[in-house]
């Protein structure tokens, strides 16, 4: 996983969930206008501690245990940007995001457009699985909010990313839904690059250069299909290259028809259900403008299409794992 | 440069009441005066977008506020724009926005969907607002707003501005599970917050008996542990009495109030709806024994004020519709383009999808559908 460290280099290396932990401090640090709110985010420092420390150094005022209302946490996040403020929600599970869903998609998401309000907010939150969640602690709810005009959704697989992107979405303009992988949180470790350091939304990432099959995935099943292009690069000779799109809305158009270009053959992996999901979209935009450079048809790697379940052996088998990449590769690389 | 919606940025000759209260803080001549001005506006307003509708002029669906003008009139009044404070009405409040200081050619040019429209074309009626005269406009998720102006209010008490906000919802609305975890959430925070709940009897065909079975919507309050005060929303000076009182319970730091104004809708939930649910001679017995402008004239009538005061004000009124209606009339359909821009602050525009690259309309003649399918026409 040390492949992905880029830029300078500070003291020591931090975990994904310092990372977003050190983008909350500076960026409030940054800005007065900056304030979190959250189910049990202030003295308890989150479900997963994500905030720890924070209402400490900024307070009550700035740091807001709220009640377990989804709604009001999102639809007041809203009324407090419009009047300028920069608020950054946290759902305590990424999970209950839906419980929110009618006010951020048909509030806050068309807010600018139906009436020249700005919305500059955040929505963070832990979302996968491979953590033995269960079905309402371990889910990806992107697809759901792509279909929505008005949202941009970030989505970082690396500990910097996930500082960078953080920071970048908190001095968007518009709002941002700000996934955080909870099996990445303290499982990465990364060295930050110093200074302000910030990830712009909408660049993918070449994560890893190769020449015969592409994979364009992000959030933790980058780790994976980075796994498996190391696996047939030794066992095939293939050389893989592999995509971490970062951002899935907007999407990078440029970075998806350019790697696909560069290798004719592509596959797409995620975590989440299949029917539906983000990879549809990519195969969508593909055929639409690189058709002719296919020699072989877009292959999906994604979770099979069920709630995920809880039992390890079940939820390993809904999932999609490193093996099943390999055989993705290996027929795309036959066809 | 002032932050947005902030009383700094907001133009000084916007100020909203003209008149100034009584030495002891009540009422004065003038003021109750203004709100027959704003009562009137808004019942002459919404008989010319009628007008305007019957000839086909109007592109969506017409909401009336008859009968309900002295409640969303009366309880804006009690706010203070010349300290920044914000509203979020409802879509029988139209009256609150006048007062507030949206103008008769914006609401025209709403309902005619022009191009030089507060939204541009983008939403229909009363749906929009104006941060520097302190309204924000409702979306038609009811209770949404709630959460929303407990935000606004909570960006007050972040930074100590001396503000108040003012959020309305129906009887309707308080089933909400918006409206209970916003009110909830600005009661926990003391947010400088005035909830009114219009109870206007209806919401669409519903009566209130259907809605809840609380014996009335002002004992919520106690469950938010919240101050809760009733009136009569057919009396207008009786709605600003309440509202003000709300209005500095929450700048003072007391939090916020749930106020229940009673009143009763005279017409059907849009202009299409034959009101085939109400019983009969309900409506009658309101509109000949409970009209709120009636009501007020009387009132203004006994304590002296001149008949040919209220002609001026009438004319006055005619006259500022008149200019409106021409001005909405001979503004332009929007451009079809215009349709990509703004969703995003950054991209400011949306490509244009590649099978209409170079288009600028779709098609020749825009259909104009006489319903919604909601009626035989």
């Amino acid at each position: 996983m040390s492949a992905l460290r880029a830029g300078g280099r500070t003291m020591s290396e931090i975990t994904y969930l310092e990372a977003i932990r050190e983008g909350l401090f500076e960026e409030m640090e940054r800005d007065k206008n900056v304030f979190c709110l959250g189910e049990d985010i202030g003295a308890y420092g989150g479900a997963f501690k994500v905030t720890e420390g924070l209402q400490a150094k900024y307070g009550e005022q700035r740091v807001i245990d709220t009640p377990i209302s989804e709604t009001a946490i999102i639809g007041a996040a809203a009324g407090a940007a419009h009047m300028g403020m920069r608020p950054v929600c946290e759902m305590q599970f990424i999970d209950f995001l839906s419980s929110g869903y009618s006010i951020l998609t048909n509030y806050v998401a068309t807010a600018r457009y139906r009436a020249m309000l700005p919305c500059p907010m955040v929505v963070r939150g832990p979302s996968g699985g491979y953590v033995r969640g269960g079905p309402f602690h371990s889910q990806n709810p992107e697809a759901a909010f792509l279909h929505t005009p008005g949202l941009k959704i970030v989505y970082p697989a690396t500990a910097s990313d996930a500082k960078g992107l953080l920071k970048s979405a908190i001095r968007d303009d518009d709002c941002v839904l700000y996934f955080e992988h909870k099996y990445l949180y303290r499982r990465i470790k990364e060295e930050m690059p110093s200074g302000d350091h910030v990830v712009p939304i909408g660049k993918a990432r070449i994560a890893r250069e190769g020449t015969d099959v592409s994979i364009i995935t992000y959030a933790a099943t980058v780790w994976k299909a980075l796994e498996a292009a190391e696996q047939v690069e030794k066992e095939d000779g293939l050389s893989v290259e592999v995509v971490d799109l970062r951002t899935l809305l907007p999407m990078d158009d440029e970075a998806i028809i350019a790697t696909a270009k560069k290798t004719n053959r592509v596959l797409i992996v995620h975590e989440d259900t299949r029917t539906g999901g983000v990879a549809g979209e990519i195969t969508a935009r593909i055929n639409e403008s690189a058709f002719e450079w296919l020699d072989a048809p877009i292959l999906r790697v994604t979770a099979a299409d069920v709630p995920l379940p809880y039992s390890p052996p079940l939820e390993d088998y809904v999932l999609p794992q490193t093996s099943d990449i390999v055989v993705a590769l290996r027929k795309l690389a036959a066809y | 440069m002032a932050r947005p919606g902030t009383a700094a940025s907001k133009p000084a000759n916007l100020t909203k009441q003209s008149a100034s209260s009584n030495a002891d803080g009540s009422l004065s001549r003038e003021q109750k005066l203004e709100l027959y001005y704003y009562m009137r506006l808004t019942r002459s307003l919404e008989e010319r977008l009628v007008n305007l509708y019957r000839q086909t002029k109007v592109v969506g669906g017409l909401f009336r506020s008859l009968g309900q003008e002295a409640d969303a009139v009366g309880s804006a009044y009690a706010l203070d724009r010349s300290k920044g404070d914000v509203l979020s009405p409802l879509i029988r409040n139209l009256g609150s926005m006048l007062v507030q200081g949206a103008r008769p050619n914006e609401i025209i040019k709403q309902y005619m969907a022009k191009g030089d429209s507060p939204t541009r074309g983008r939403e229909l009626n009363i749906h929009y607002g104006d941060l520097e005269r302190g309204f924000i406009g409702q979306i038609s998720h009811l209770g949404d707003m709630v959460p929303v102006m407990a935000g606004v209010t909570l960006s007050f008490k972040m930074r100590k501005e001396n503000r108040v906000g003012l959020v309305y919802v129906g009887d309707g609305a308080t089933s909400t599970g918006a409206f209970h975890e916003g009110i909830n959430f600005a009661a926990v925070q003391r947010c400088p917050l005035v909830v009114i709940v219009e109870n206007n009897g209806y919401a669409y065909s519903t009566p209130l008996s259907k809605q809840t079975a609380a014996k009335q919507l002002v004992d919520k309050a106690i469950g938010y542990g919240i101050a809760g005060e009733q009136a009569d929303g057919n009396d207008v000076v009786a709605t600003y009495e309440v509202t003000k009182r709300a209005v500095d319970r929450a700048r003072s730091g007391g939090g916020v109030t749930l106020v229940e104004l009673i009143t009763y809708r005279r017409k059907g939930h849009a202009e299409h709806d034959n009101q085939s649910y109400v019983p009969p001679g309900e409506i009658d017995r309101w509109a000949s024994e409970n009209d709120p402008i009636d009501r007020h004239v009387k009132r203004l009538l006994s304590e002296g004020l001149e008949k040919k005061e209220l002609d001026a004000v009438d004319a006055r009124v005619k006259d500022e519709i008149d200019r409106a209606t021409d001005e909405a009339e001979a503004s332009p359909m929007p451009d079809p383009t215009d349709a990509l821009v703004g969703i995003y602050a950054d991209p400011p525009v949306v490509e244009p999808l590649w099978f209409r690259e170079g288009i600028k309309s779709a098609v020749e003649v825009h259909e104009r559908p006489s319903s919604w399918g909601t009626h035989d026409v």
